[in-house]
Order: C-alpha cells, then structure tokens, then sequence
C-alpha cells in the first residue's frame, strides 16, 4: 500500500543525517558542486537570454512525444512549462538558490539548480526540431518508452536504473559492466564515451534492450526526466509536491550513478542532482578523503566489485535464477530482433509447421526435469534453414486446473524473448521462433528451450505448478502429429472460453499491481473485460489469486447488482471505495461515459468520445500522431491516468474492442470510429468476426476510419458518410 | 632544477646557443639574461589571481583574502584578466588586418600609391565568397565592393547584422552554435568596446559570461585575421611554394644586412622591393650586394610570397643584431622587444621603428606613410647603406648555421599539390589517407617563443613526434621560424623524422607533383605568420565539409609549444570555440581559479567541442595531443560503425 502520505513531508531529508563528518566536511567536493552549478545556470541563461532574443518569450517549448511539459521542473515544482519566457523566473529561482556557503545541504540545492539548469539547456537544444539524434543515440524519451518499461521499473520487475557516464579504463572492462547490468536486467542510461564503448564492443542497444545512449554533457538529464515522469504517471503524486516526488523516487526507482574517468564540475553537480533525489554516485577512480560522503559519493576504482557495491549502496537485491543454458536469461533482451541474416534457424511464422502447448497431467504422467528431443537438434540442422517445431509443456501441480494452461502457455513468449539469442512471437499454432547465429555459436541446444521453460514455470508459478516436462519436437512428422493434438486443445479451450462471460461467473478479480506506484487505482477484471494493460485476464487473475491468496488479485462477489446494463454493482463499488484511497465511489464496467473506470498509466489503448460524430476513437500506445478528439496519446495520458474518471474518455487494453461488452452500456462497437491502421491489423479477422457476431456486418472494419484517412473530424467525416457508418444513426452517446 | 634556472642558454637552436657563448659576460643583456634576473616570478599573477584593474587593487587572492576588496572571487578575477588577454591579441591583430583594409581602400578609391592587385583570382574568389558579383565588372569595382565590407567588419554597430566573414568561411554548424551561444560578433571594434566595458570594475562578475564574451572577441581576432590574410594575398599574392634558406648563417658578411622585424607585409614587400632596386648604390658602397632577411612574423611573409630566408625568430631577435653584421632591423608591429636598441647601442645596427603605435625611445623613427611607400622604403635601405660604412669588422661573428626551407604553402597551394593526385577532390586526398590510418590526423603548430620553456625546444620536441606517429604537420608564426631554423622544413627532415604512413603520404605527393616542385616537400608544410592562422582553420573546414560533419569530430589538433603574446591567448581561445583541442606549452595566468580552469580544460569540450590542454613537458604534451587525434578517429570510426550497424542515414552528430 501507499506510504505517501503527509506523514512525509519534510522528512525526507533525514536520509542524509549522519552522512556529514561535520567536524571534517567535504568542503572541496562541495566547492566544485558550487562551481559547477555557476556554470550550468550561467550557461543556461546565456542559452535561454539568446533563444527568447530569436525567438521571442511566447515560443513554444518542450519535448517531443509527452504529455509532461518539462518533467523536471514539472514534477519538482508543479510549473507546466510551453512558452520560453516561462523558464526565466524558474531560472531566476534556481540561480537564487546556489549559496557560497558550503554544505551538504547547499549541495544538494545545486544539485536541483544543475537538474534545472540541465532540463533547460536540453529544451532549449530541441528547438532546433525533434530529430537530432541518429540511432542508437535516443536523447529525450518520449512518454510511450516511458509507458513501456516505466511500471516494470517502478515494481522492480526491473530492478534498478544505472546511470552511466564518462569513458572507462577500457572497451572491454565497460563491456563487461554492461552486460553484467542487462543479464541483471536493469534499465540503464549512458552518456558520453561509454555510449562509444557499448558501440565499439557490439553490445545490444537502444529502447529495445532497455540502454538507452545519450549524448553528451546535458544530455544525461534524459535519466532523471524518464525516472521523474514515472513518479507523475504511476505514482499518483501531484506535480509540484517536491517532497513527496523526491520521496517516490527514493523508494521506487532504484536508480544509482556509475561515473568513469575524470569529472568535470558540471558533472560533479550534475552527480549531486541525483543525491538530492536518493540517489548514490560512485566513481571509478581513487578519491581524496574530502571528497566522498559515505553511502552517497563513493570512489570505487575496482570494476571487478563495482556494481555489486553500487548495488548495497543503492540497497537492490536481486531475486537470481541460475538457469544452466549457454546464454544470458534477462528482460533486457525481451525487445531484441534477429533479422534474416543473423538468424541460424527459424520455425512456424506461417512458413513451416509450429506449435507450443501447455498441458496439465496427472503425476504418473511426467518426470520432472525432463528435456526431451524428438527430431534432430541443432548441430545436425543447416544454417538458416527453416524447420517445422513444437514445443509439449506438461505440467502437473496440486494446485493446477485446465483453465490455467492458456495462461501459462502465453508465458512462453516472455520466457524465450529472455533468452539473448532467441526470439520469439505469436502463440499457439501462430508461434514463430528463431535463433540467433550467436547464440548457436554459444553452444545453444534445443534442450536449452526446456531448461529455460522449466526453471522459468517454476520461479513465476510455485504455487501451481510442482514438475514440469518439456518435448520439443522438431521431426516433421512428429510436429503434424502433435499439432493436430494441439489444435484439438485449442478448440476446446476457446469452446470453454466462449462460454466464459460476465454472466456466468459470480466472480469478478481486482488488479492492484500497479498501486505500488498508483496508489489510486484498481482494475476490476472481468472474462469480458481484461485488466487495461493488456496483460491480465479473468483466468490469469483467478490463477494469480491461486498463487499468492493475498496478492494483487483479489475476488470480488458480484453482489448486489445496481444497474445490470452499465455494469454496475455494489460489491465492486465497494471494493472499489475502499482500495482506492476512497477516492472512486462508483464504477461501471460497460460505460466510458458514466463513472467509467480509472486507469493507472498502463493502458495500452486510450479511448476517447468524437461527439461531432457520434462515435468513439481508440489510439495506441504505439501511434504517436494525432488523433480524430484533437490530443495525441501523450496527451490523453496525461488527462486519463493517475486513478481519476474522466468521463469520456478511458483507458483499455487491446482486446477489450472484440468484448461484447465493448461499451456496451453506451451502444458497443457500432460508436467506433477511427483507430490506428495497425490496432486495426493487429486485431485483424477477430474484428470481422465481432463485428459480425454484433450484427454491425463485416464491412463494419471497412467503415471504421484510420490516420490514412484522416485525423481530424473535418478530415474523417466525409468517409464516415460516404460509408455509411454506423455511428452517425444510432443513439446518441450523450 | 635551481641549477638550471640559472642557465642563460635556454635555447636548443646552435646559432643562438654560439651568440650566448661568445657574449657571456659581455654586459650586452639579451632575454635571455633577463628571463635569470625575473625569477622568480609572481605567483600570483601566474595563476591569474591578481586583480590590478581597479586602483582600489593590486588584490592578489591568498587564504586570508579570498576575495578582491570589491567582493570579486578569484573566478571573476580570473576571467576577467582572460578576457583582457584576448582583447589585446584580438586588437592587434585587427589592427594589423585594419592596416591592410586601409591600403586597399586607397587603391579601390584610385590612389593606389606604389601598391597595386597582385592576384586576381584571389580577389575574384573572396568576392564570390560574399556574393558579389564579379563578371564583366572593372576588378576596381569588385575590390571596392570587398573593402567596403571589410570596413563594416571592423565598424558595423547594427546589432542584427552579423559578420560576413566569420558566417562565410566556417561551416553552418559552427555559425549555429556561435549564434545560439551568443558569441557571433557584429563587428571587431563593436566588441572590443563592449568587452572594454565589461571588464571594467564593478561591471561583469560572471565567470561564465566573461568567458563567453572572450570567444567572442577572439571569435573577432580570427575575423581581424582572416580579412588580413585575404587581402595581403589580394594585394601581394597568394603564396606558392618556395625554397629558401634559415637561421643566423643567411647574414652575410660581405653584404648589407636587412633585418625585417614584425608582422605587417605592408613594410617588408616595399622593403624588399627596394632593396632589390637599390644594389648599385650598396656596391657604391663598398658592399656585395642587399639582403633582406626576416625575423618573425613579417619574415614568414616575405618568406612565403618572396623567398626572402628567415634570420630567426621571437627569442633570439636581440641576439641577430650581436653577430654585429645587422646593418638594420626595421620594425613595424607586434613582438619587437624593446631591448633590440639596447643591444644596437653596442654595435652599429641601427633600430628603425616605422608605425605610429610601436615606437621605441632612441631608435630611428620613419614613419611609414603608405601613400610614399617605395620613398619611405628607400629611405630606409638608404639608412642600412650607410650603416653598413659603419660596420666594425672585428665585432662580426656570424654563426655559420643555416638549413634549406620549403615554404609557401597556402591552402590554395596545398590544394593544388593534392590536386596532382585527386584533381576532381583534392582534399579527400587527406580524409581518405586519415580514414585509412595512413596519417593519424593533422596539427597545426602555432604561436611564439616563451622563455619559461626552453626556446625551440617544445616546438622541435613534439613536432618530430608526432612526425614519427604519422601526424600531417602544418606551421605558422614562431612555431614555423623554429622549424626553418632548424631543418625541419625540407625534404630531408621528410626521411629523417616522418613515420611510415606520413613519409609514403609525402613522397606521394612527392611523386604526383615532381613535373611541378623545384625540391621535394617538407616535413612541416609552412603555412604562413601567426595571422594567417586562418589558413589553417579553412583546412579544417575544408575537412569537415568533405566528411560532411562539423569540426569537433575532425582529427585535427592545434599546439602553441611556447605561447607567450596575448595574440596567442585569442587565437587558441578562436581555435576552441570553432571545435579544436589546443595545446599550450606555457601555463596561462588560469588555475588560480579551478572553475574557469574546470570550463578550459573540460567544459569547453561539452559546449564548443575544442578544449585546452595546458602542458609544459613536450614528451607529455606530444602524448596528449596523440591522444586527443586517437580520441576523435576513434570516434569517428566507431560512428562509423554505428551508422552502418544501425543502418542510419546521417552520422551521429555527437562529438
């Protein structure tokens, strides 16, 4: 639960009692603070005097792709920055704040006029347009790599973020420290040559990998302005409340600085920006005693012991699976691609035969452990060649029952895409796998699969599964046989599925995974209307609550019932009320219009009322242009999240538009209007089908606008009409 | 190391060292002796934090007194004395660059006295440059249209015109930066005015913005320069190459000696010009002949345009006239130390100042009206005639050292060399040898002697390194005195010195051009005085155009091994701000205040992408400027790499 509370305020500063020798202060160390901060915001202010001379005070200002004006000082001072002329008096005040006395505390404010000073600079470089960096240099992130990974950081499903600047000893010893980071799976964050050492040593980079390569000097401000945004998105904390925003970031981002090589005053400052918000520095090379402060500004020259102190300084403790396969396990390789010529093999992908199953069994039928192959392994298959595959789980468990196998088996996307080397996308008999040529030089076997599969089932799901089994097929005929055996589980389980509606449970689950930074929010998960992130459905919340009985997802009675068609009842009210901080009173689960329900930043769509036209407009997390309601999805974030109902417009996951509860309180599916081009591929046939079973006929996909046809109501509504759109006939939405 | 300092002869060149034996315990004092009798030197003023510009001062900063009486903390002092160091270099430069304006005025009015265009492709070039148009019109009138705006450089006070010169000769990204950084200069005297203001007391106190403000000036010295560099070749010729001769043994003892001291060509050509008209009444006599010779930078101008042999450089000016076989040292401006009467008074050299700013007490005075040129000229080899009547035989002793020099190499000569091997680009004959790891990068040695070193000694000691480490070496100013002197600027020094890559880079060029060179090309490619600096900055332009990326990622360093001149102070802080390490071999008047010693060394970088590096052992500064070359091919190679790998159209444009 939520400790952000009144209770805080001004305590944070404790954390820094006791780490001052006062009878012997790190004065020199606080002098280059102090000269550092000077020339930051007199640079700054060079920069911002000049820029409102070109450019006037009313120019606009700010970063591409987000909803969060200027994060810094959005989220340190509650100021929603878009014109030049607004940064002179924030300018003004942090100059005011850089005192000659030298002191921890005084440090720390020249740290925040350094952040400041830093955050203006890097704004101030964007005027100049959006694209100034060639991959895999990223520079500012927008709020959607924000989204993608910032819930994962804040649960420390990512467990910290490394921030890495300077150039070290060595190509080699930094490679090291990187990879030891990824295989860790942590976020990191680079600036200056250390990016030119990543590069040199051919290491993964860029979003997908979760390294993000900054340029130079201010550029590292790209760190905090990620790690700050997550506090405002998932935190639920107001702008501008310092304290509690400093707190956050303590408590939730496990952040730490990794300086190598010389510093210079600005980064010395720069490195006090992060203790002023929790976070600890350590340097690669030998200081003078008056010039670290234990626990917070440490020299540290050994590389062999680095992270591992930066660790028990930043307090981390990693949960270590030791997986016995040739390659490195760890998220920071979910996102990797293997393109056509670094890949050894392939199989399925709609090219050859495939299949992944998981099927629960009685305890006579499984050894535990077991990795079996049946078809030849890698070493006797041709390079780039593609074969046909299957991948058997069993898995038996006390605790285990059949509706859990389709969430298990969707697992197994994340658990390979862990795998450096090896990717993986699709399910089912849909699954595409490949291999990397690296990862074949490693000493990959397809056995690896199981040892992967099995060790990762039984960390992620001690409470329901005991043993597991894993056959992996690659005989061609092997593979058709079992896929026929497969598609007959896949027939029934969907045949079970669609029988699963709201109406024939009397059982809803509560998601409170994200309160640990969205305090305010609560997911009520129904069979027809999945978690908004994407990621949780009725089946995955009924096992989860069968794992951890007094974790996230709770069941919910479906007493009382309020108003059936909008989806209202008293026991979800309830639940509701009192798990958001009594902030939500009432919740429906078929209306966006009326009371809908709150999100906490992980929707993976946004939609949103178009009343001109009587519709409904869906955008992605993945669209970053305009839309049909005139706001990006960056800006309908910033409207929709942090736990608040914002009556016509909400957030959801993907599959929620093929639910027959798709707003059905505010007439279904008939209302949508526009969504992106690729929301409208991704959900493909299933659309058609909905559309069908709706009775809105399989031309309905057809009639739905998309950005190829416009992103302004002027621009849309001419095919709407010439269509025939449904939407513009049926009732109104208000 | 007090042994040392005791040691008058701090100097590696031989003809300098045998003046220093032969006059030791003479009583004829040269720099040399009073470098001794200086020691030691101020602390306070080395290190900057000595405050003299208000007379409640001289504040010096100690522990007791951390700030000046007015409250100035030793950053303001610090950057306050930089910036003054700059005006004074930017100042005389312009000035010298002014001189030249005003004279081709005179000729673009119709007065063109006993001046006149020398090269009109030069002219026709820098006129395109502008955008003026030069087809079909009187070269008068194009000329005209030059020096009017050459005249705005110097004096335009619209705060919304920005200077030509600078935005026209550098790449757009640099002019971007300078723009959104506040540093582009309107005009020269605009700014030495404001910057006067502002290092008045009480006025800026911000070390950030007085530093900002030097870049500005120097941005200005660099305008001074480049203009006097455009129109002296417009007026006297763009330099090609020439072989002449350097150091002590070009005095001859059967002739009359001229010695040409200072900077300006405007003096030296009409001297050289008349001495050249003037031999029968030097055989009448009773000498051989004339023979101009020259001593800093108005040598390396005559040297480059003429042929005329260098006689020495900064340091040893005094000691050319105790050969006794000096007839005259005529001077204009910049670097006469005044201690050359004193020194003529023992023998009959006869000292002749000739600009209205740089007078010396007791010397001759003609002042040099340039609308009398050649008269005034005669005059003066008129007074070098009759001095050498004078000449006392036993007094003379000329040190028999001297090497063959290969100089002239503007960057259109250069560009022509290389035109031999790739004639529809040449410079990539440059890029492609560096891309390959033939040449490590290029540097360009500049600047002055400083007697806090060991005269020649830094220069000579980390050029032949770098030489060795395959660095293409260019030279200006005492830095390239030096090198003639000592035989580092001819072909042999090529075979003696140069690393494999540089030697088969030479010797190509070597081989494509041999229908066209009278001698083989040298070690280290002479590319003019001290205010031709821009010389070599177009060839970093000229680099980053072709590699289509802006200067700080160009394998380019510059080095001042003995700066001493506040000249020197505002070409290196030019050569900063437009993306280039420099290395200065003398410590500045800086660390006395670490966060302007912090901007210096590091933070420059991070803003403008050039930086200093301040190093007085020459083995270690040769180590930090290969270093600062591997820094940036590195990088560049691993850019490289990643545009490939990432598959991206343009290069990263970090540095």
């Amino acid at each position: 639960m939520s400790t952000v509370g009144k209770e805080w305020e001004n305590s944070f500063e404790e954390i820094y009692d006791g780490a001052i020798d006062e009878s012997n202060p790190p004065l020199p160390l606080f002098q280059k603070v102090y000269d550092g901060a000077i020339i930051a915001t007199s640079y700054a202010e060079i920069l911002l005097s000049q820029a409102i001379r070109r450019y006037g005070p009313d120019h606009p200002v700010g970063y591409p792709d987000t909803g969060y004006y200027l994060p810094v000082i959005m989220n340190l001072s509650g100021e929603k920055v878009t014109k030049l002329g607004e940064l002179v008096p924030i300018l003004n005040r942090m100059r005011n704040q850089i005192k000659e006395e030298l002191n921890f505390y005084n440090a720390r404010l020249c740290g925040e006029s350094t952040a400041y000073a830093a955050e203006i600079i890097e704004a101030i470089r964007y005027l100049k347009g959006e694209n100034l960096h060639v991959s895999p240099w990223t520079g500012f992130l927008g709020d959607p790599v924000v989204r993608r990974y910032g819930i994962l950081l804040v649960d420390w499903t990512i467990p910290g973020q490394a921030v890495i600047v300077g150039k070290a000893k060595s190509t080699e010893a930094l490679a090291k420290i990187i990879s030891d980071l990824q295989a860790k799976g942590f976020m990191i964050f680079m600036a200056y040559e250390v990016v030119d050492q990543a590069i040199e040593a051919g290491l993964k980079l860029g979003i997908d990998f979760i390294t993000f390569t900054m340029g130079n000097f201010t550029q590292v401000i790209h760190a905090v302005n990620y790690a700050l945004r997550a506090g405002l998105a998932f935190g639920g904390i107001a702008p501008g409340l310092r304290e509690e925003q400093r707190d956050y970031q303590r408590r939730r981002i496990r952040a730490f600085v990794l300086h190598f090589g010389e510093r210079d005053e600005v980064q010395i400052a720069a490195h006090f920006a992060a203790i002023f918000l929790g976070f600890p520095v350590l340097v690669d090379h030998e200081l003078p005693e008056d010039e670290q402060i234990p626990n917070w500004y440490i020299a540290h020259p050994d590389y062999e012991t680095l992270v591992q102190v930066a660790l028990e300084v930043r307090g981390i403790k990693l949960k270590i699976l030791d997986i016995p396969v040739p390659f490195t396990v760890a998220p920071a390789f979910e996102g990797e691609a293997i393109r056509k010529k670094d890949m050894y093999l392939e199989f399925g992908g709609g090219r050859t035969p495939s299949f992944e199953l998981v099927k629960m069994v009685e305890e006579s039928e499984i050894e535990d452990g077991k990795v079996e192959i049946v078809g030849p392994d890698v070493d006797e298959i041709e390079e780039g060649a593609a074969i046909s595959g299957g991948i058997y789980v069993k898995i038996y468990g006390r605790k285990m029952q059949e509706d859990f196998e389709g969430v298990l088996e969707r697992r197994i996307h994340d658990f390979v895409n862990y795998g450096e080397g090896l990717w993986h996308t699709g399910q089912r008999n849909l699954c595409w796998y490949r291999v990397s040529k690296d990862c074949v030089a490693k000493g990959f076997k397809f056995r690896h699969y199981g040892d992967l599969l099995i060790a990762k089932f039984k960390d992620d799901f001690p409470a329901i599964v005991d043993r597991v089994q894993v056959t992996i097929y690659t005989d061609p005929k092997m593979v058709d046989e079992k896929l026929e055996e497969a598609r007959k589980v896949y027939a029934s389980r969907d045949a079970r599925l669609a029988g699963l509606t709201d109406e024939s449970v009397d059982m809803f689950y509560s998601c409170t995974l994200c309160q640990s930074f969205a305090p305010n929010h609560v997911c009520v998960v129904t069979p027809q209307r999945l978690g908004l992130c994407g990621a949780v459905s009725w089946l995955d919340g009924k096992a989860s609550n069968e794992i951890d009985p007094t974790g996230p997802n709770q069941p919910i009675k479906k007493e009382g019932v309020i108003d059936e068609k909008k989806g209202i009842w008293a026991s979800v009210n309830e639940f509701v009320y009192n798990n958001t901080n009594r902030n939500i009173e009432e919740c429906s689960m078929y209306s966006f219009i009326d009371r809908p329900m709150t999100s906490c930043g992980c929707f993976e769509c946004i939609m949103g009322i178009v009343p001109e036209v009587n519709g409904v407009m869906i955008t992605t997390r993945e669209h970053g242009g305009m839309t049909p309601c005139g706001m990006n999805f960056s800006t309908l974030a910033g409207s929709v999240g942090g736990g608040i109902q914002t009556p016509g417009f909400m957030g959801h996951g993907r599959p929620y538009v093929l639910s027959k509860k798709f707003i059905s309180a505010d007439g279904g599916l008939g209302h949508l209007v526009w969504m992106p081009k690729e929301l409208k591929d991704w959900l493909g046939d299933d659309l058609r089908k909905a559309a069908e079973e709706q009775g809105l006929g399989t031309d309905f996909v057809d009639k739905i606008a998309d950005e190829t046809i416009g992103t302004t109501v002027e621009e849309i509504l001419p095919f709407l009409e010439e269509k025939g759109h449904p939407a513009l006939t049926m009732e109104p939405l208000m | 190391m007090a042994e040392k300092k005791k040691d008058r002869n701090r100097t590696i060149d031989p003809a300098a060292l045998e003046v220093l034996a032969r006059t030791e315990g003479s009583g004829i004092e040269s720099a040399y002796d009073r470098y001794l009798n200086m020691q030691p030197q101020c602390q306070y003023g080395n290190t900057g934090i000595c405050c003299t510009i208000c007379i409640q001062g001289p504040c010096r900063i100690t522990k007791k007194a951390s700030k000046g009486i007015c409250g100035a903390a030793p950053y303001t002092i610090v950057a306050r004395n930089l910036l003054r160091h700059v005006l004074g270099g930017t100042a005389c430069h312009s000035d010298h660059g002014f001189h030249i304006t005003m004279v081709m005025k005179e000729i673009a009015d119709g007065h063109p006295g006993d001046y006149s265009i020398t090269d009109s492709a030069k002219l026709k070039m820098v006129a395109e440059r502008f955008g003026f148009p030069t087809e079909g019109r009187p070269e008068q009138d194009v000329l005209k249209d030059v020096v009017n705006l050459a005249m705005e450089e110097f004096s335009r006070l619209d705060k919304k015109v920005y200077s030509a010169w600078l935005e026209k000769t550098i790449v757009p990204e640099r002019l971007e930066k300078a723009m959104e950084c506040n540093i582009m200069p309107n005009s020269i005297h605009k700014t030495i005015a404001e910057s006067m203001a502002q290092t008045h007391m009480g006025m800026d106190a911000d070390p950030v913005n007085l530093v900002f403000q030097s870049l500005k000036t120097a941005l200005c010295d660099y305008i001074g320069m480049h203009i006097a560099t455009d129109l002296s070749d417009i007026l006297f010729g763009t330099p090609t190459p020439v072989v002449s001769e350097a150091n002590m043994g070009v005095l001859e003892e059967k002739m009359v000696n001229i010695a040409l001291h200072g900077h300006n060509p405007i003096l030296s050509e009409m001297v050289v010009k008349a001495a050249r008209d003037m031999k029968d009444e030097a055989i009448a006599a009773g000498a051989e002949g004339i023979k101009c010779m020259g001593i800093c930078c108005t040598g390396n101008e005559v040297l480059m345009r003429q042929g005329v042999p260098v006689l020495t450089n900064f340091a040893s000016q005094e000691l050319a006239i105790m050969t006794g076989a000096v007839d005259v040292m005529v001077v204009d401006v910049q670097c006469i130390m005044p201690g050359i009467q004193t020194v003529a008074e023992c023998f009959h050299t006869k000292i002749i100042t000739t600009i209205p700013n740089a007078k010396i007490p007791s010397s001759y005075y003609v002042d040099f009206d340039e609308t009398r040129a050649q008269e005034k000229a005669r005059e003066i080899v008129g007074i070098a005639i009759d001095a050498y009547k004078q000449r006392d035989a036993s007094k003379v002793s000329i040190p028999q050292v001297k090497h063959k020099v290969v100089a002239g190499f503007s960057l259109e000569a250069l560009t022509d060399i290389l035109a031999a091997v790739n004639p529809d680009n040449p410079i990539k004959v440059i890029t492609d040898a560096i891309d390959s790891g033939e040449l490590a990068g290029v540097c360009l040695f500049a600047g002055c002697n400083n007697l806090k070193v060991i005269h020649d000694g830094s220069h000579t000691a980390i050029a032949k390194e770098l030489a060795k480490n395959n660095v293409l070496l260019v030279a200006t100013g005492c830095a390239a005195g030096s090198y003639a002197k000592l035989g580092l600027m001819n072909g042999d020094a090529v075979e003696e010195y140069a690393g494999e890559g540089l030697k088969a880079f030479i010797n190509r060029l070597n081989e494509a051009n041999k229908d066209k060179l009278q001698d083989k090309l040298p070690l280290i490619f002479h590319m003019g005085s001290c205010v031709d600096n821009t010389r070599a900055y177009d060839l970093v332009t000229a680099l980053a155009q072709e590699w289509q990326m802006d200067t700080p990622k160009v394998p380019f360093v510059a080095s001042a091994p003995e700066a001493m001149s506040e000249k020197a102070v505002s070409i290196g802080s030019w050569v900063v701000t437009l993306g280039m390490p420099v290395h200065v071999g003398v410590m500045p008047p800086i660390p006395g205040s670490p966060l302007v010693d912090g901007i210096a060394l590091q933070i420059a970088q991070d803003v403008y992408g050039g930086y200093f590096i301040w190093e007085e052992d020459p083995a270690e500064a040769a180590k930090k400027l290969l270093g600062a070359l591997q820094e940036r091919t590195w990088k560049l190679k691993v850019h490289k790499m990643a545009q490939e790998q990432y598959e991206t159209d343009a290069i990263s444009k970090t540095w």
